[in-house]
């Protein structure tokens, strides 16, 4: 299964090194990496394969989402499929 | 990968436009629960239902997890009760009622439907048994909610359970007093109701459907909102093509969350329900659409064309979306549940009569109408009359939820909390309708229904 993980938020140092230690302990591996500067955010979209993982996909997203509040950003991760079922036919 | 772009615009959807699945409804067939002893039925129905739904909530828990998307509710829809119950000697059906409750708190829904009766044509022993044990079944059960459909176009109106259903609403308020009348919240009179429903207060599993299925009701008018707020002043092509866009995203997420739930539960996908259900959340009404069409009020002149424009529009970008749609897609206008609406009704822009007028273009009825507590009977039953026969004459669903306030009168407030919202009382013609409906009988069916 592969998954999409956002991060919004203020730019600032370590916000890669942060979510990819995490991603790297649990055996996640990033597929594909993008980042922008939208409406003055920062955005940041990772590919990830989460089928080899070693934790369950909720504790995952605990950890993920709890290392956006230690950074101040959002991070999310979503099942790619919600993405493209809305925009791909 | 998707572009960044369409990432964003998802998210933004969701976290900003208050985009979500508005429920996921597991219909459950009661018919092989019937029982000459009541307390055998009972304990079918509860086996049956607590048994097919075990892993419902947890499904659409993981599901909201995985995909990012909030599933606000997880619901039970059944066999009309009327017919699981006939085969029991019971005069009231208040003990069925309470075993749906009970099975509904098992499982872990906040609403089950199915306490109803399909009566266009005539009343059988169980559906009068039924409709006479709703007012106690709905003031004393929590989550039981429950719909009478009274008319069909095939079949013309059921007069008579036109005015019992008057009488119905009238005891329930009373029985509720304390609440606001809140046992009618849970109770709609329907003509041409649909049996693939998700929606709730009018949700139940119709005899031609299977053992057990999943439907789903998608939702989003915030994310219609603001895709319309970047076509300011643009004409009503721009608005149609602009709607239909939106409404097929979001419809894609519907598809996309049925089948999975479908998938998981092992249960087969029925339908995606395409409507617009608002919430009394800011950013989450229906009203604010048509206002941001350029109306300065909802309820203005104009509002039955946006809305007409509106409700046609969702079901052509979601019908592309969906291989299966059913249910009563099409754009909710409930009273005390829009944000919009509630305010329209209190600045005087928005009166029953106009709301009568929109039912005519949209999906639903009279929803969630809040009356001062003096309303007679044979006027809530003219109210239900005039509104079923827009249904059966334009060939489509239409429905009434009206609760009559005990002790409020026009300028109160009715508080139902949650979902339901607040109703601000509504003015109905003091003038009487009581020779009208005495009458009873059946009207007779249209001539465009004789179609074959």
């Amino acid at each position: 299964m592969r998954a999409v993980i956002t991060v919004i938020g203020k730019d600032r140092v370590g916000i890669i090194a942060g979510i990819s230690t995490i991603l790297a302990d649990c055996n996640v591996n990033i597929l594909d990496l993008t980042q922008t500067i939208m409406q003055d955010i920062f955005t940041m979209m990772m590919l990830v394969d989460v089928s080899k993982c070693s934790i369950s996909f909720a504790d995952l997203s605990d950890s993920l989402e709890g290392k956006g509040r230690d950074l101040g950003l959002s991070v999310k991760i979503q099942h790619e499929d919600i993405f493209s079922s809305m925009h791909r036919i | 990968m998707i572009s960044p772009f369409e990432i964003i615009e998802t998210i933004k959807m969701i976290q900003e436009e208050n985009l979500d699945i508005r429920t996921i409804t597991m219909g459950i067939s009661l018919r092989d629960c019937c029982h000459p002893d009541a307390g055998e039925a009972c304990r079918k129905i509860y086996d049956k239902i607590t048994s097919l739904s075990r892993d419902l909530v947890k499904v659409g828990e993981d599901i909201e997890r995985e995909y990012g998307i909030p599933i606000i509710n997880k619901r039970i829809s059944v066999t009309p009760i009327s017919l699981a119950a006939e085969s029991s000697d019971e005069e009231s059906y208040l003990r069925f009622a309470q075993t749906l409750d009970k099975a509904a708190d098992t499982a872990g829904v906040n609403f089950i439907g199915g306490f109803s009766a399909l009566v266009h044509k005539g009343y059988t022993k169980g559906d009068g048994r039924l409709i006479r044990s709703i007012p106690e079944a709905l003031s004393t059960t929590r989550k039981v909610c429950s719909s009478v459909n009274v008319a069909t176009t095939k079949a013309g109106i059921n007069m008579d359970a036109v005015r019992e259903m008057g009488l119905m609403i009238k005891e329930a308020a009373r029985l509720t007093a304390d609440n606001g009348g809140l046992a009618c919240a849970k109770l709609v009179v329907f003509s041409n109701v649909p049996e693939d429903n998700p929606f709730m207060a009018g949700a139940f599993h119709g005899i031609g459907e299977p053992e057990c299925v999943i439907n789903v009701g998608v939702s989003g008018p915030g994310a219609i909102k603001s895709a319309l707020e970047k076509v300011k002043g643009a004409d009503f092509g721009v608005v149609a093509e602009t709607i239909k866009k939106k409404a097929f995203k979001i419809t894609r997420m519907g598809e996309l969350v049925a089948r999975e739930a479908s998938r998981r539960l092992g249960v087969p996908f029925g339908i995606v329900d395409l409507s617009l259900a608002p919430t009394p959340t800011i950013g989450d009404s229906v009203a604010h659409i048509l206002e941001e069409m350029g109306l300065e009020k909802c309820g203005a002149h104009g509002t039955t064309a946006a809305l007409a424009l509106l409700n046609d529009a969702v079901k052509k970008g979601g019908t592309m979306a969906s291989s299966y749609v059913g249910g009563l897609s099409g754009a909710f206008i409930p009273v005390s549940e829009d944000a919009g609406m509630i305010d329209a009704v209190q600045c005087g822009a928005l009166s029953l009569e106009k709301l009568e007028a929109m039912t005519c273009v949209c999906s639903v009825g009279l929803d969630m109408i809040v009356v001062p507590g003096s309303t007679s009977a044979e006027t809530i039953s003219a109210i239900i009359a005039d509104e079923i026969a827009i249904g059966v004459i334009n060939n489509k669903t239409t429905a009434v939820r009206i609760i009559p306030a005990p002790g409020k009168e026009v300028g109160d407030v009715v508080e139902f909390g949650g979902l339901l919202g607040s109703g601000p009382v509504m003015k109905v013609s003091p003038f009487g309708s009581e020779e009208f409906i005495k009458r009873g009988g059946r009207v007779p069916a249209p001539i465009h229904s004789l179609s074959n």
